[in-house]
C-alpha cells in the first residue's frame, strides 16, 4: 500500500475514526471523505486501501461511494466549481451563470480543463437560496454570483 | 412577536460557549435533568411541537414510541441534511446557536434514555459542520456534555457524521441507512426507527429546529410555548427561509399561523413584482396560486388546502416567471434524486421528466396532460417513502392550478409569459 502518499498518517487518522463510531462500518462516509481530502479523488487505489481497512469487499465500498455526487473517482479540478441550478437559483439566472462558465472554459459540465485548474459541476439546491445564483468554489459559498464575477474567478 | 430562536443570532458571540451562557444559559437542560423521562414526554406533547424537518410529526408521541425498557443502547440522530430546495434554516441554528441545539439534543437524549447522539449534517455544510465540531469539543471540555455532564450522573456523546450528497438521505430512514455507512436508501416501515433505528437500536430522528425549541419549551413551559402561533395544534414559531421574487430573501421567525402575504409583506420586504404563485413548503410541496395567499402558515391550514407546510421553505414565483419552466425543474430534481428503490418512482419521475422535456422542445401533444395525470396518480402512496407522493402532488398541483400555461407549452410550444 505504499504506493498512496501519506498512508500512514492517513491510517493512524481513520483508526480515530473507526474508535468514534459502535460499528466499523458505521465510519465509512466519514473515511470516504478523509481519504478524498488526503488524495483529492477516490481511486481503485484508495478503495482498496479503504476495503482492507473496514473487512468490506471493494465492490461494496464503491457501490456505498458511487450513490453519493459528492465523492469522486477521478481528477477535479483545483478550483472545482459547483453550480446550484435548482428553482430559486434557475430564477435568478443559474443557467447563464453555467453557460458562461462552460464558453469561457472550454468545457461541459461534469468535466475538468486540460491544465487540470478548473472543473465545473451542475447541482441541485445547495441550502443557500437567500443568495441565488448560488456557486460553491471548492468548499467556499459564494453569492449572489452574476457574470461579471464569471470572468473575475477564471482570471484568479 | 419577539423571535425566539433568533433572537440574539446577531449577537457575534452567540455561537460561542460563553454567549450562550449569557444568554440562554443552558436553564432547559437543568430542569430537564430533574425531571423523569416519563414527565419530559408530557411536557413536549403538551407543548404541542411538531417535527420541523417536513412531516409535522408530534414530537412527544415519537419519542413515546421507544421502548422504556429497552436495555441496550438506544441513540438521538438529528437530521441536519437540509436538502430540500428551498430550505435553508437550520444552517442559521447551525452556525449562530450550536449551544442551542446541543441543549436540544441533550434534553431528547434524557427523554427516551440515550446517551449516544449522531448529528447528519449535509456535506456541503463545511463551515456549520466546523462550528458545530468545536462546540462540541467546548461543551465536554466544560462539563456540558459528556461524562456525568452538569453533575447529573448521565454520560452523553455527541458526534458528527457529514452527509456527500444525496437528498433522499434526508428522509429518517435513509439517513440512517447513511449513517451505518450504506447507500441511502429509504427502509420499509414498520418497523419503525422508535424501536429499530440506527443500527437495529431504537432511535429518535429529529430536525435541527425541532431540537432546538427543546430548551425554550423545558425553560418556559409547555403551556407558553403552546399559547404561540394559530392553536395548541399548531403551536410555537417557525424559521421560515423565503427565496424568490422577494425584496428580502433571508430566513423569518414568526409564529406558526401567520397569514402567507403578511409574512412576506412584513418579513421578507414584500414581493418583488407581482406574485403568480408560491411554493410554502419546499419544493416538495404543492404550489399556491394567488387566492390562497392569505393561507395561515401553519401545518393543518395547509394540510386542509391540499399542500403542506414541509420545512417552511416558501418560494415566490412573479407574474413573469413560467410555471411550466419551473415544475419541470422540479420534476427533473426529484427524477434525480429518486433512489431507484420503487419502481413507480424510478419510472414515474423519469418519465415525467421526458414528457415535460419533449414539450418544452415544442412537441407536445393533445393527450399529454391526461398522460401527466394518470402517471401521477400511479405515484402517490405507493411507494417505500413519500419523495414519489412529493413529485407527485407538486406536478399536479401546477398542471391543476396554472393548466393555461402547460396548454400553451403544448399547443404552440411556447411560455404563456414574456
Ligand atoms: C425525500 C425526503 C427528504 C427529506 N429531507 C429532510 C431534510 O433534509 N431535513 C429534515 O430535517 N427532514 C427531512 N425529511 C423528513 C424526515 O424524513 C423526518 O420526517 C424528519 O427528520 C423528522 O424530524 P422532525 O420530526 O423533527 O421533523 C425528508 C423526508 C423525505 C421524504
Ligand atoms: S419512493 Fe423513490 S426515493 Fe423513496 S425509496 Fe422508493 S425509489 Fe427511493
Ligand atoms: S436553489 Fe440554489 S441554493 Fe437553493
Amino acid at each position: 500500500m505504499g504506493r498512496l502518499e501519506n498512508f500512514e498518517e492517513w491510517n493512524k487518522e481513520v483508526d480515530t475514526l473507526i474508535k468514534t463510531y459502535p460499528e466499523k462500518k458505521a465510519s465509512l462516509l466519514p473515511i470516504l471523505h478523509l481519504s478524498q481530502k488526503y488524495w483529492g479523488y477516490l481511486n481503485d487505489e484508495v478503495i482498496k486501501a479503504i476495503s482492507e481497512k473496514l473487512k468490506l469487499s471493494q465492490s461494496f465500498v464503491y457501490g456505498v461511494a458511487s450513490f453519493y455526487t459528492m465523492y469522486h473517482f477521478e481528477k477535479k479540478g483545483e478550483i472545482h466549481i459547483r453550480v446550484c441550478t435548482n428553482v430559486s437559483c434557475q430564477l435568478k439566472g443559474a443557467k447563464e451563470i453555467l453557460k458562461k462558465l462552460e464558453e469561457k472554459l472550454g468545457i461541459k459540465k461534469g468535466e475538468t480543463t486540460e491544465d487540470g485548474k478548473f472543473s465545473i459541476e451542475k447541482v441541485e439546491c445547495l441550502g443557500a437560496c437567500d443568495k441565488a445564483p448560488v456557486v460553491m468554489v471548492n468548499d467556499d459559498y459564494v453569492g449572489p454570483v452574476d457574470l461579471e464575477w464569471v470572468e473575475k474567478i477564471l482570471e484568479s | 412577536m419577539e423571535p425566539i430562536l433568533t433572537k440574539y443570532i446577531k449577537d457575534p458571540d452567540s455561537n460561542k460557549l460563553e454567549g450562550y451562557l449569557k444568554n440562554w444559559g443552558f436553564s432547559g437542560l437543568k430542569k430537564a435533568i430533574k425531571m423523569k423521562p416519563e414527565d419530559i414526554i408530557e411536557e413536549v406533547k403538551a407543548s404541542g411541537l411538531r417535527g420541523r424537518g417536513g412531516a409535522g410529526f408530534p414530537t412527544g408521541l415519537k419519542w413515546s414510541f421507544v421502548p422504556k425498557d429497552y436495555l441496550g443502547p438506544k441513540y438521538v440522530v438529528i437530521n441536519a441534511d437540509e436538502g430540500e430546495p428551498g430550505t435553508f434554516k437550520d444552517k442559521v441554528i447551525i452556525e449562530r446557536e450550536p449551544f442551542m441545539l446541543l441543549e436540544g439534543i441533550a434534553i431528547a437524549a434524557l427523554a427516551i434514555g440515550a446517551e449516544e447522539a449522531f448529528i447528519y449534517i449535509r456535506g456541503e455544510f463545511v463551515k456549520g459542520a466546523k462550528i458545530l465540531e468545536e462546540a462540541i469539543k467546548k461543551a465536554e471540555k466544560e462539563g456540558y456534555l459528556g461524562k456525568n455532564y452538569l453533575g447529573s450522573g448521565k454520560n452523553l456523546f455527541v458526534r458528527i457524521t457529514r452527509g456527500a450528497g444525496a437528498y433522499i438521505c434526508g428522509e429518517e430512514t435513509g439517513l440512517i441507512e447513511s449513517l451505518e455507512g450504506k447507500r441511502g436508501h429509504p427502509r420499509l416501515r414498520p418497523p419503525f426507527p422508535a424501536t429499530k433505528g440506527y443500527l437495529g437500536k431504537p432511535t429518535v430522528v429529529n430536525n435541527v429546529e425541532t431540537l432546538s425549541c427543546l430548551p425554550h419549551i423545558l425553560t418556559n413551559g409547555a403551556e407558553w410555548f403552546s399559547r404561540i402561533g394559530s392553536n395548541p395544534k399548531n403551536s410555537g414559531t417557525k424559521l421560515f427561509p423565503i427565496s424568490g421574487d422577494v425584496k428580502r430573501p433571508g430566513v423569518y421567525e414568526a409564529p406558526l399561523g401567520i397569514p402567507l402575504r403578511e409574512l412576506i409583506e412584513k418579513y421578507a420586504g414584500g414581493f418583488d413584482g407581482k406574485p403568480k404563485a408560491i411554493i410554502p413548503g419546499g419544493v416538495s410541496a404543492p404550489v399556491l396560486s394567488e387566492k390562497e395567499f392569505e393561507i395561515p402558515m401553519d401545518f393543518d391550514s395547509l394540510l386542509k388546502a391540499k399542500s403542506m407546510l414541509g420545512s417552511g421553505a416558501i418560494i415566490v414565483l412573479n407574474e413573469k416567471r413560467c410555471l411550466f419552466k419551473s415544475a419541470l425543474r422540479i420534476v427533473s430534481f426529484f427524477a434525480e434524486e429518486s433512489c431507484g428503490q420503487c419502481s413507480p418512482c424510478r419510472e414515474g419521475t423519469r418519465w415525467l421528466e421526458l414528457i415535460l422535456e419533449r414539450i418544452s422542445e415544442g412537441k407536445g401533444r393533445e393527450e399529454d396532460l391526461d398522460l401527466i395525470k394518470d402517471i401521477c396518480s400511479g405515484m402517490i402512496g405507493t411507494t417505500i417513502c413519500v419523495l414519489c407522493d412529493g413529485c407527485a402532488m407538486s406536478l399536479l398541483s401546477f398542471v391543476e392550478k396554472f393548466e393555461e400555461e402547460f396548454l400553451k407549452h403544448i399547443g404552440e410550444g411556447k411560455c404563456l409569459v414574456s
